[in-house]
């Protein structure tokens, strides 16, 4: 399984060895900022789960297909005709900051303002 | 309150007012849930506009509906146009929804009316309410308990008689669960059978929004009031109206009842003991009850908590503080992002979505996501051979009866433990019911599980009514 390859982040050691720098990383990724109190609590609940997970890891499933779904899923076309749509004044009434219409956010990156 | 059908019977007849009906709800929720906080925001005003509608066209010798005047719990990640929905979580705290969700729309169009929003587990992830930011609920029966999760405050407004129905989601268990730990009728419907457009979404491939009510016939009624096809979700099936009432009563002689080990074993023995009772029920009844082993069912735990976190951490990649919902300001888009996140998610939200980040990511995700989606195979081949040989499973709901607010809110294993018996059925998008059948060592309400292949809810309504009609009286007034 490609799962014991090594990854592309900093890691101490294979799956089921979470590790803090792993925590700090998938925070990260997810936007997520933590205390270093939050990042010792998390990496131990986490471990506690991926371990509970290693009795799925084990199994060799190799002969069965990875199920994404339920249902059937196949794509479906339609007539391209206009529909009713989402008030826009209402839509943009939610949000946290508009100008001209349009949502609103700080600069991106390091461009200039 | 008596229940949905009568209520409803009642007010098409002009015997009883929408309005009388609705102020003795709200007078109800006003005397009592102080105590209990199942609701988030109760909709007072809406709800007696909505009543006098109703009244206004019975006088006018129109029918409102097979939910005329029927007061309905929604749990609050059902969107509810102009009217707040926080799904339990701070980042979506004042968010009022530009569109209503499906239901609610079919819920109006059937003469019901929206009592109010909900608590709930923070964005569902939860199996005891306790992880809402606003509170939690509690057990109506016991309020040192909880009153399970995440849809405990519909379970808890139903068995509390606020209403005589209520609406939630169930992702892993999260109607049948908190419906077994209430003592009332729970269904998580087939995959597809209702429309999840408007729910606020957890784990997109396993949501299906249910039906709670205080019996197998009232969840039926709301069901088939549900249960259409919607073209605003694309996984929305076109398999017709069902019309589960007209045969919820027609009995399971020769009904073949699979009573499985596998949902029952890990259970406290006086839950496994109610769900034997049970399956002597049904035997009474003229069902052919035989013992049948499903094995693969003890890995969908794992493979749950690997999927819908990893589903969760992609559909709450949303919450952003860009278009809705909380934003706190800092100098750059991606240090809002972060700020807004670290400030809006409540703890168990951040453990989902780092476990979720971490199972989808570089040289992980073949050992843990995909592997979970092989087991998911393997759990719906495994129910093709048990229903090869029975027509239903039976099993039990909840490990356990109610258990003592913050007995597992630190231990978050053990709090994912409650839905073992309830994943399965989610992982193969098949219907599954919970009943109230007696009651546990400690007097606290007891549910058992009926699980039936996909599209059989006509089926699994009828077996429900049978292991009600066989049950012990219930568990004293909530």
């Amino acid at each position: 399984m490609s799962g014991t390859e090594e990854p592309g982040h900093a890691v101490n050691g294979g799956p089921g060895h979470l590790s803090r720098s792993d925590v700090i990383h998938v925070a990260n990724l997810a936007r997520l900022a933590l205390t270093d109190d939050e990042v010792d609590m998390f990496t131990a609940q986490l471990r506690t789960v991926l371990a509970h997970a290693a009795d799925v890891a084990a199994l060799d499933l190799s002969h069965l297909a990875p199920m994404a779904h339920p249902l059937p899923v196949e794509n479906v076309l339609r007539p391209d005709e206009p529909q009713p749509c989402l008030d826009r004044a209402e839509v943009l009434a939610a949000a946290p900051a508009v100008e001209d219409n349009r949502f609103r956010v700080p600069r991106i990156g390091s461009e200039p303002a | 309150m008596s229940g949905a059908r009568a209520v409803a019977a009642a007010v098409r007849s002009g015997e009883r007012s929408a309005r009388g009906v609705t102020e003795e709800a709200l007078a109800a929720v006003a005397a009592r849930d102080g105590e209990l906080h199942a609701f988030l925001e109760v909709l007072g005003d809406e709800a007696l506009a909505q009543a006098d509608a109703i009244d206004a066209a019975v006088a006018r010798g129109e029918d409102p509906g097979p939910l005329a005047g029927v007061s309905v719990a929604l749990k609050d990640n059902l969107c509810t146009r102009g009217l707040p929905t926080t799904c339990g979580s701070r980042i979506l705290e004042g968010w009022r929804p530009p569109y209503d969700a499906t239901v609610v729309q079919l819920l109006r169009a059937a003469g019901a009316i929206a009592l109010g929003k909900t608590n709930m587990d923070e964005f569902a992830m939860g199996s005891s309410t306790e992880n809402s930011a606003f509170g939690p609920t509690r057990n109506p029966h016991c309020i040192e308990r909880v009153p399970g999760g995440s849809s405990g405050g519909s379970a808890a407004a139903v068995a509390a008689g606020f209403v005589p129905l209520g609406l939630g989601s169930d992702t892993g268990g999260s109607i049948r669960q908190p419906a077994a730990l209430c003592g009332v009728v729970g269904m998580k419907p087939t995959y597809g059978r209702v429309s999840r457009y408007g729910l606020v979404a957890f784990a997109s491939s396993l949501d299906q929004i249910g039906p709670f009510a205080g019996s197998v016939e009232d969840a039926a009624l709301l069901f088939d009031v549900l249960a259409r096809h919607d073209p605003c979700d694309t996984t929305s099936l076109r398999s017709g109206a069902p019309s589960t009432l007209e045969t919820v009563e027609d009995g399971v002689p020769g009904v073949r009842v699979g009573l499985c080990p596998d949902l029952i074993d890990g259970c406290a023995p006086d839950v496994a003991a109610r769900v034997y009772e049970a399956a002597e029920a049904l035997r009474a009844a003229g069902a052919h009850v035989e013992e049948i082993r499903v094995p693969e069912f003890a890995y969908g735990l794992s493979a749950y908590y690997l999927i819908a976190p990893a589903e969760a951490s992609s559909n709450l990649a949303r919450y952003d503080g860009v278009r809705y919902g909380l934003r706190v300001d800092a100098d750059d888009a991606a240090a809002m992002n972060t700020a807004t996140r670290t400030a809006g998610f409540g703890p168990e939200v951040k453990r989902r979505i780092m476990l979720g980040t971490y199972a989808l990511s570089a040289g992980y995700y073949d050992a843990y996501y995909a592997q979970a989606q092989r087991v998911r195979t393997m759990v719906v081949e495994a129910f093709e051979r048990a229903y090869a040989s029975v027509d239903v499973l039976l099993g039990a709901t909840a490990p356990s009866t109610a258990f003592a607010l913050g007995d597992k809110v630190d231990d978050p294993m053990a709090m994912y433990m409650n839905d073992v018996c309830t994943i399965p059925s989610n992982l193969a998008g098949h219907p599954a019911v919970s009943v109230p059948f007696g009651s546990g060592t400690d007097g606290l309400p007891v549910g058992v599980q009926i699980l039936a292949p996909a599209l059989q809810e006509a089926l699994l309504f009828r077996v429900a009514r049978a292991v009600e009609a066989g049950a012990p009286a219930p568990v004293g007034s909530a």
